[in-house]
């Protein structure tokens, strides 16, 4: 199996099919190119899965390794490879890819271009959840920027352009303190490599050699890839750039942004911060609880102020994301390795199945705006569940499984993040417990405005869910009903390397 | 015939499976899905019997089996079944109950276009209750907790197109996740303390001796209060909420909105007892600091003033109340109490026995009320009502031994039985006799109300359309009355001669028999509250709808007050309401203005420095630029005038200036 670059592939099919696009989209039929689309967007689930079957879980380490020499000089290797976490993201890359394009499916126009830099944004994606230099890590990281602002001003709605440029100078500029940070590591180091620089990191290496380049160092390039990080979570308060680029970006792209894109910066504060700088985080972990709480509460409660869905399911994504970053920084905080697991296990299984509900209630507000002809206000409807019965079912799982309700996948993952984060900071723990509470009411809210109550003027004409709508929501149902009541099957794949990581707190 | 506990996963199953096929039939498989969830409930009927059966042959036995759910860390995450007397009594009861209340729906819901789609939540929540009740693990059971809070809304709000519908639903289940917050940091705090969340697991679970010693040993330093004390009021908060206690009995009536099967077996006979059984469940957890004399606070105690307060305040709103489901949904907030009094007090086989009666009463007087509302047209009003005991004879007999159970008129009725245990219980606690008394004062205005309810209902002449049309309904929603009837005698039968349901409950308490006096007493009082009740409204009936309550007349004041549900509703939205949308205003404030105020304030600073640059550039450095370029491009086009193009010229420039060298050669070579 050594001798086929399996990871290379996953992360280059989609670009060979965005290529494809690019150069024969133009002679396609509209539905050949859709298509075409999402055969090379669906290579990623069936890679992942063939992934999955090779996988050792077992083994905390990286595998199915790829390295070749690329730039000597610099001292730049071209190396991928992949643990329990890496294959979690895949594997929701890999399901909520396809999805976005089948939520896509009535766009009109150009639907080649969109096509080619959707697949764009998914290979770029992949890269950086497999890529293991930091050099092109990076650039996988600045790569999705471009398709991603192309997808929300081209296709997104009228307040489109502000809100792409917003997102690519706060994201830009977030990944411009990265790169200075890294740059620092490079002269310091001579190394761009992960897995080198965390043996450094775990030898106590790594803070010495940065000291020698004079001793505010450490501290300024934790600082510069923590904003990097911060940024893209967004982690409160540096998410005012989110609600815009969510709201204002067309249905598949909005759920790619919040599905895979926000895992992005999780996976960098797993992957790089934490592991590089455990010192720095452990001594920043008081403050930035709090932050990830605002995130928690504020966003939460920020949500039920939003006439627009879009920003509120937006705004419920800052708070689902806060959990995450809530659960790592109580890790950071405290050393008790049991609850650490506990916390640990619980952000990796909140990105993936936040992937899941966060995308899937995209794709309802892209239904209601297909049926009013681009409306989206919480008080624009009314009585959908008479007339739509199986929309009001599909959304109202989405929703349930966004409440965090048992029996649906979100419940175990904030279920893990909240015992862990109790026997860590248990008073963080409590105050968290308001957006709980808050979600609860402004998503109940949403429902009752929407789907109960008479029919709305407006509402009488709409019609339930067509084939390829169905197509759309089922698989997130029933993988919500999956995952909530088998775990263990996407815990199996990464227990073993969050069993490592709590065994070897620092 | 044995019953292992492995098997148990049986019971909720059969109805998870009734629920699956009610979704995915269609529209028109009501047969089907009405069928499905019928069936499923018989048979998880007799199971349950099997089960009782096997548990009862070692009452004090907590058979477990427990097995991993999911991987955490180095560990597992461990649920499992339990097979005890208490599971399988109530396993018992709301599998009848709810075979019964189906059979019922069959008659009340037959012309409801989403027919099968109530059958399909009301088997959800049939397998989300009996999962709870089957649980041996904390977790599954705040899992299954929350499963039936869901089918509660989703069934409060089955009318969804009606406004008051889906607002009672939101209600119900915000007013219930408060509550249930409590209950999940206490549940967070005992797994952090304990590392496990199992009841019964050899030795190690949390209601286990080694587990209990460890928790009451430890003390917090704020308070004095211990640990176990602090989980044990945590874990009372979701009881409370989800068993309509004071201060979150608010949801309770306002869930009256579903269809009336479900208020007769959600909100009055299984669900809202869950919190009972939660705290009979945790019982060992609960009063485990009662060992310790030196603390500030029992548990219990609160467990038994919060019961007290609810007994007596939801009967005395149930008094001025004018709805008939109203009226019966405050007197369940009311007898919750009673079970919380008796849990509080130390008796939870008590508490047990009535949530078993009172399962059994309540669920014939809200069928009883769902048959009174069919026949009439939907009304409600008992106002409005009036004469339909000789229209409905069935109805009117039944309906009126559960009222008398209700009221605890006694020998015969069950409800005497049990109502009897928690005031015998309640006035042998030491701590104080407040319960007992507001008890007491409960058990006058219980019959009182119930009194108020029959008169209006059923006796004198019929006061409007609706009710003067009605007739008796057909067999179908009967039958059930009559069995449900039937039960609330028959159950005397486990209290008297001996109280054999609470030795079997738990074989190591010892009850010795009630005093005659409190017993005299309380008969008395079920005496006056009958006897004043009918002498107001029974002995002079009303004439018309409009015509005035003569308690209205008598105290106007009271009774506003009282039907106004002493305003808790407006107090909550001008407090609790008021403050969760001022915050989430300053959050949206703080959005706008605070944290996208920053970054705009940063982009006009990047903006400002680009326009100072280019100012700088323009006007000072390009300056001296731009007039070396004009200087370059003036000589340029000075120079580019001399080239014309003409051959001529070039070559007599070309002439001159080889003229002009030799000459300068020919005179530098002479010097």
């Amino acid at each position: 199996m050594s001798s086929l670059p399996i990871l290379s592939l996953i992360v280059f099919a989609p670009w060979i099919g965005a290529l494809l696009l690019a150069l024969f989209g133009r002679n396609l039929g509209a539905n050949a190119r859709r298509a075409l689309g999402l055969v090379f967007s669906g290579s990623t689930l069936v890679l992942a899965l063939v992934v999955v079957g090779l996988f050792n879980p077992a083994a905390a380490g990286y595998q199915f390794g790829e390295s070749h020499a690329w730039i000597t000089t610099l001292n730049v290797n071209y190396r991928l490879g992949l643990d329990g976490l890496s294959l979690l993201l895949v594997l929701l890359t890999g399901i909520v890819s396809p999805l976005c394009l089948m939520a896509s499916w009535r766009i009109e126009r150009d639907t080649h271009t969109f096509g080619a830099l959707f697949l764009l944004l998914q290979g770029a994606a992949l890269g950086v959840f497999l890529a293991l230099d930091f050099f092109h890590w990076f650039l996988f990281w600045e790569l999705t920027l471009v398709p991603a602002f192309f997808l929300i001003k081209l296709w997104g709605g009228p307040g489109a352009t502000r809100a792409a440029y917003q997102f690519v100078i706060y994201t830009l500029a977030g990944g411009a303190f990265m790169l200075l940070g890294f740059a620092a590591l490079y002269v310091a180091t001579g190394t761009l490599d992960f897995a080198e620089l965390t043996r450094l990191a775990a030898t106590g290496g790594l803070a010495p050699k940065l000291a020698a380049l004079g001793g505010f160092w450490p501290t300024a390039v934790f600082v510069g890839v923590f904003l990097g990080l911060a940024v893209k979570v967004p982690l409160f308060p540096f998410h005012t750039w989110l609600p815009s680029a969510y709201a204002e970006a067309p249905t598949g792209a909005s759920m790619f942004l919040t599905g895979v894109m926000s895992k992005m910066g999780v996976y960098g504060f797993l992957r790089i911060l934490w592991p590089l700088f455990p010192a720095q985080l452990h001594a920043a972990a008081p403050c930035l609880l709090w932050l990830a709480l605002g995130g928690v509460v504020l966003g939460a409660f920020a949500a039920m102020k939003q006439t627009d869905l879009k920003r509120m399911v937006a705004y419920s994504s800052i708070n689902h994301l806060s959990y995450c970053l809530l659960a790592l920084f109580a890790v950071a905080s405290a050393t008790k390795p049991d609850a650490a697991a506990s916390a640990l296990s619980g952000t990796l299984l909140q990105m993936f199945n936040h992937g899941l509900s966060a995308a899937a209630l995209f794709a309802c507000v892209g239904i209601l705006e297909a049926r009013s002809g681009g409306l989206r206000g919480l008080n624009d409807f009314g009585g959908v569940r008479t007339v739509a019965p199986l929309f009001a079912g599909l959304c109202g799982v989405a929703m349930f499984s966004s409440l965090g309700l048992p029996g649906l996948n979100g419940f175990v993952g904030e279920f893990l993040i909240f015992s862990g984060v109790f026997g860590l900071a248990p008073w963080a723990a409590a105050v968290a417990c308001l957006g709980l509470l808050a979600t609860a009411l402004f998503l109940l809210t949403f429902w009752q405005r929407v789907f109960h109550g008479p029919v709305g003027a407006g509402v009488a004409a709409f019609r339930d869910l067509d084939r390829v709508e169905i197509l759309t929501l089922l698989p997130f149902a029933i993988l919500m009903f999956l995952f909530g009541v088998l775990p263990q099957i996407v815990i199996i794949l990464f227990n073993p390397l969050v069993t490592t990581w709590a065994a070897h707190l620092p | 015939m044995y019953f292992p506990a492995s098997h148990l996963w049986i019971i909720p199953a059969l109805p998870l499976v009734a629920a699956a096929i009610g979704a995915l039939v269609p529209r028109s498989g009501r047969a089907l899905a009405s069928g499905a969830a019928i069936a499923s409930m018989v048979a998880a009927f007799f199971v349950s019997c099997l089960a009782l059966h096997t548990a009862l042959a070692d009452p004090a036995a907590h058979a477990a089996h427990n097995f991993a759910w999911f991987d955490v860390g180095s560990g597992a995450m461990r649920l499992g079944w339990l097979l005890d007397p208490l599971t399988a009594f109530m396993c018992v009861m709301v599998t009848f109950v709810s075979s019964l209340i189906f059979i019922f729906s069959l008659g009340y819901m037959k012309e409801d276009a989403n027919f099968k789609q109530f059958f399909c939540f009301l088997s959800l929540f049939a397998a989300a209750m009996l999962g709870l009740l089957v649980a041996n693990s904390l977790l599954l059971l705040f899992i299954c907790w929350e499963l039936v809070g869901l089918a509660s809304y989703l069934l409060i709000g089955f009318w969804f197109h009606k406004p008051s519908a889906a607002a009672a639903a939101k209600k119900a289940f915000i007013t219930t996740r408060i509550g249930d917050l409590g209950f999940l940091i206490g549940l967070l705090w005992l797994y952090d303390s304990t590392g496990s969340l199992l009841f019964f697991d050899g030795g190690h679970g949390v209601l286990e001796a080694a587990t209990l010693t460890a928790l009451t040993g430890k003390t917090l330093v704020c308070c004095g209060l211990t640990v176990s004390t602090a989980i044990g009021l945590l874990i009372f908060c979701g009881a409370v909420g989800k068993s309509g206690q004071f201060p979150l009995h608010v949801w309770l009536p306002d869930a009256m909105e579903g269809p009336t099967p479900v208020s007769a077996l959600i909100h009055a006979a299984t669900m809202v007892a869950a919190g009972v059984f939660l705290i009979a469940r945790v019982y060992p957890l609960m009063s485990a600091d009662q060992v310790l004399a030196n603390v500030p606070l029992h548990a219990l105690t609160v467990v038994a003033f919060i019961g007290a307060i609810t007994a007596l305040l939801g009967a005395c709103i149930a008094v001025a109340q004018n709805d008939i489901k109203r009226i019966l949904a405050f007197s369940t907030v009311s007898q919750l109490g009673y079970m919380m009094l008796a849990l509080g007090v130390g008796s939870w086989t008590a508490a047990i026995f009535h949530l078993l009666t009172h399962a059994f009463f309540k669920a014939l007087l809200f069928l009883g009320a769902g048959s009174v509302i069919h026949a009439a047209h939907h009304e409600q009003d008992i106002r409005r009502l009036g004469g339909l005991g000789a229209k409905m004879k069935i109805t009117f007999a039944t309906f009126a031994i559960g009222m008398m159970a209700l009221s605890g008129v006694p020998f015969l009725f069950s409800g005497f039985w049990s109502k009897e245990g928690i005031l015998h219980a309640a006035h042998e606690w030491d701590v104080s006799h407040l319960p007992l008394y507001a008890g007491l004062a409960a058990v006058v205005l219980t019959a009182f109300y119930m009194t108020r309810l029959m008169a209006e209902t059923f006796f004198g002449k019929s006061r409007s359309h609706e009710s003067g049309h009605a007739h008796e309904n057909s067999a179908v929603m009967t039958v059930p009355l009559v069995l449900l009837a039937a039960c609330a005698i028959l159950l005397s039968l486990l209290a008297w001669p001996s109280p054999w349901l609470q030795h079997q409950l738990d074989p190591s308490a010892h009850s010795e028999p009630g005093g005659i006096s409190l017993m005299v007493l309380s008969i008395v009082l079920v005496a006056v509250g009958i006897g004043s009740g009918w002498a107001i409204y029974g002995r002079k009936p009303r004439a018309t709808e409009a015509s005035p309550d003569p308690l209205e007349t008598a105290a106007p004041d009271i009774i506003a007050a009282l039907a106004a549900r002493l305003g808790f509703d407006e107090l909550y939205a001008a407090t609790v309401g008021r403050l969760n949308s001022g915050f989430a205003s300053l959050a949206d404030f703080m959005e706008r203005w605070i944290w996208g105020g920053a970054v705009t304030l940063l982009a006009r600073f990047g903006e400002f420095t680009g326009v100072v640059n280019r100012e700088t550039d323009e006007n000072t450095l390009n300056g001296g630029f731009d007039s070396v370029s004009h200087q370059i491009r003036g000589t340029g086009r000075a120079y580019s005038r001399a080239q014309t193009g003409d051959a001529h010229g070039y070559m007599r420039f070309i002439a001159l200036g080889f003229v002009v060298l030799m000459l300068f050669v020919m005179l530098g070579g002479s010097r």
